[in-house]
């Protein structure tokens, strides 16, 4: 070989990267296709994306810390005789005992209450822990139906009507058998140690005219005092929620593609459905159209992470916004303090997503009694309380900029967009133009 | 006996009285008039009364039933007894789709034919249905028994976990990981008993057991087709 010759470096392929070609190895290797926890990881248009444009001649601002920016909401006061009321315009999404520990499931109870918020439970039903902890409750009933029961149906504070999730839209859920310890599979009903498959689709109806008899059973059953939510993944927003006002929820939940869940297919998490920012503007659509904006409430999840994402979901007309991701993380998860746990199981601190193995290095997506001891539920909540306490502050702050007594009162008209893709999502101009892609010529 | 006719009253009323019965009550005899297919009628009681629906029945009919005896004289719509917890629902006539769907306990008892998905998701309830259950029937269903005194429609005990099915008559197709199964005398003993607690005269003997193969328990990737 002659080595005065030039040759161009060695050059990967943008197509076949390094992630790719990892999985076509692990997928040869195994035969089954890779499950994780979370929700999308690839870049997506979202929040990021936009900006407030703050107070000017034409708005004057609120002074901070001195005239108040109100955060109450309530949920469900459409046809329940007791909406829920928070402090707080964030509540904690539904995630499952199974999935979780006990102890993480007690510490998002403290948490939430001690910010004036509701926590919401999941797959397998409700624990003591969280009906203990939790002073506002709201009880899933998923197509599963693990656990469900009309005593819990009584007293819990609100029915969450689970559709669809954002990281799956037309999905089922999955809780492998290393998770299946005795005391969920009591929950379940199911054998220990099997791979414990829930059903996409509700056992016993079909489509919006069924859901809204299903809503009165449960509704009949309550004797009407509980609201009741209807939860959809991102998939169709305009429709999907058009169909759950007129199916008569009193609450719409939103989960956008980066919402996480506890176990599924990657493939179905980075390929089915739509960003958060693309499902906002659809929804709230549905709801003005059907002359239900504000009167059945829209609360929207899938990757808020702070008071900014908060502020922008508000002002592009939701109600409130869920976290979950996010309130695992304020807890402890992916903490780089585990960084030598996590790297023992092949990964490190802040791509961990192997929630499903269950062995979890800071104890909170594991059944495993010695992990699950590493979470304090105490100190868990206290973190969580002040994680929610900062969003809200943040929220709050940049409302108060944009001349807003209350959160609620943010509207599109206070943001710009920094990219062509945001600005046509969220529907607002593109900064320093008055041009919103996709409005044929109109402008925003 | 007291009467409740929703001619003139609502459903509403109609639950909500049910609801507010004491544990202890001696308001034990029920009958609801003119039900013409209402939804929802006597969902959620948790009281040990006895109530006959004169007439027909819309959806979820008995719904999330605990220690009543619920009688329907007549048809009824989907999810008739769904998620019942424990207690006695008889429908003397037929049922929709999804009875007793995701039930827990407690025993249901169809006198005419059930649709598809009967027993779907069935986690401890017992069901007998005295003609024949549509496709589906006991799809996921993870415990409690449902018996068939006459035939089974496709994908009989698909994704079956731990639910019996007892069929007297024939079974049009079996569902992944749903097999046959020999039929021994703790069996012929239980079907016995269900059999008379249901009220429904059939010899044990001539009936066939399905049960799970428990093959798609955890993930083979040699199962694959079947997922």
């Amino acid at each position: 070989m002659d080595t005065d010759i030039p040759r161009t470096r060695p050059r990967k392929s943008a197509t076949f990267d390094d992630y790719t070609l990892s999985e076509i190895r692990r997928a040869a290797q195994t035969g089954i296709y890779d499950i994780r926890g979370g929700g999308a990881k690839r870049a997506l248009p979202h929040f990021d994306d936009l900006l407030f444009l703050g107070a000017s001649v034409s708005r004057y601002p609120l002074e901070g810390y001195r005239e108040r920016c109100d955060t109450a909401v309530t949920l469900g006061g459409r046809f329940a005789e007791k909406p829920i009321e928070l402090k707080i315009p964030i509540t904690i999404a539904g995630m499952s005992f199974g999935s979780l520990s006990g102890q993480a499931k007690e510490a998002l109870g403290r948490g939430a209450s001690l910010a004036g918020t509701s926590t919401t439970t999941g797959d397998g039903g409700m624990t003591e822990e969280e009906r203990c902890h939790s002073e506002k409750l709201v009880y899933q009933v998923l197509p599963s139906r693990y656990g469900l029961n009309p005593d819990d149906l009584r007293r819990c504070d609100a029915i969450e009507i689970v559709i669809g999730q954002g990281a799956k839209p037309g999905g089922g859920g999955m809780l492998l058998g290393q998770k299946i310890n005795d005391r969920v599979a009591e929950m379940r009903t199911l054998p220990q140690g099997i791979d414990q498959r829930s059903a996409c689709r509700h056992p016993d109806w079909t489509g919006p005219d069924d859901l809204a008899i299903k809503i009165t059973e449960l509704r009949e059953i309550t004797d009407w005092q509980k609201p009741i939510y209807v939860k959809v993944g991102g998939a169709r927003p305009f429709h999907d929620t058009a169909l759950a006002v007129k199916s008569g929820a009193d609450v719409v939940v939103l989960d956008g593609m980066q919402g996480g869940t506890a176990a599924t297919q990657d493939v179905f998490i980075e390929h089915v459905g739509q960003p958060t920012l693309a499902c906002i503007r659809p929804a709230v659509d549905a709801l003005m159209d059907l002359d239900m904006h504000r009167k059945v409430q829209l609360v929207v999840s899938g990757g808020i992470r702070s008071g900014a994402d908060v502020a922008k979901a508000l002002a592009l007309g939701a109600d409130a916004v869920s976290i979950g991701t996010a309130a695992l993380v304020a807890l402890g998860d992916n903490d780089p303090r585990w960084e030598a746990d996590y790297n023992a199981l092949g990964t490190t601190a802040g791509a961990y997503d192997d929630w499903h193995e269950g062995h979890d290095p800071a104890g909170i997506s594991t059944q495993d009694p010695g992990l699950a001891n590493r979470l304090d539920p105490e100190l868990g909540g206290r973190r969580l309380a002040n994680y929610l306490n900062v969003m809200t502050l943040e929220c709050q702050t940049l409302a108060r900029a944009c001349g807003k007594s209350h959160v609620h009162n943010l509207e599109p008209e206070d943001l710009v967009a920094l990219t062509v893709e945001a600005a046509a999502m969220a529907r607002v101009p593109l900064a320093g133009t008055s041009w919103v892609p996709g409005l044929n010529g109109q402008t925003g | 006996m007291i009467t409740v006719d929703l001619a003139d009253t609502s459903l509403r009323e109609l639950n909500k009285r049910l609801h507010a019965l004491p544990p202890d009550t001696n308001e034990t005899a029920w009958e609801v008039l003119h039900p013409l297919g209402q939804h929802a009628i006597a969902a959620g009681l948790d009281v040990p009364i006895e109530l006959t629906v004169r007439g027909h029945a819309g959806y979820y009919c008995a719904g999330m039933n605990k220690q009543a005896t619920v009688t329907i004289d007549g048809h009824c719509g989907w999810g008739v007894a769904e998620n019942m917890m424990s207690g006695h629902v008889r429908v003397k006539g037929n049922a929709s789709q999804s009875a007793g769907a995701s039930g827990h306990g407690g025993l249901l008892v169809i006198d005419g034919d059930a649709a598809a998905r009967c027993g779907i998701s069935m986690k401890g309830i017992d069901i007998v249905v005295g003609g024949d259950v549509g496709h589906m029937s006991a799809f996921m269903g993870q415990l409690g028994t449902l018996v068939v005194c006459g035939d089974a429609g496709e994908s009989l005990g698909d994704s079956l976990y731990e639910a019996r099915i007892f069929v007297r008559g024939d079974v049009e197709s079996l569902g992944a990981d749903c097999i046959e199964k020999e039929m021994k005398p703790e069996h012929l003993e239980a079907l016995a008993g269900l059999l008379a607690a249901a009220d429904i005269d059939a010899d044990p003997g001539s009936f066939r057991r399905y049960g799970s193969a428990r093959k798609l328990y955890n993930f083979d990737v040699d199962h694959a087709d079947q997922y």
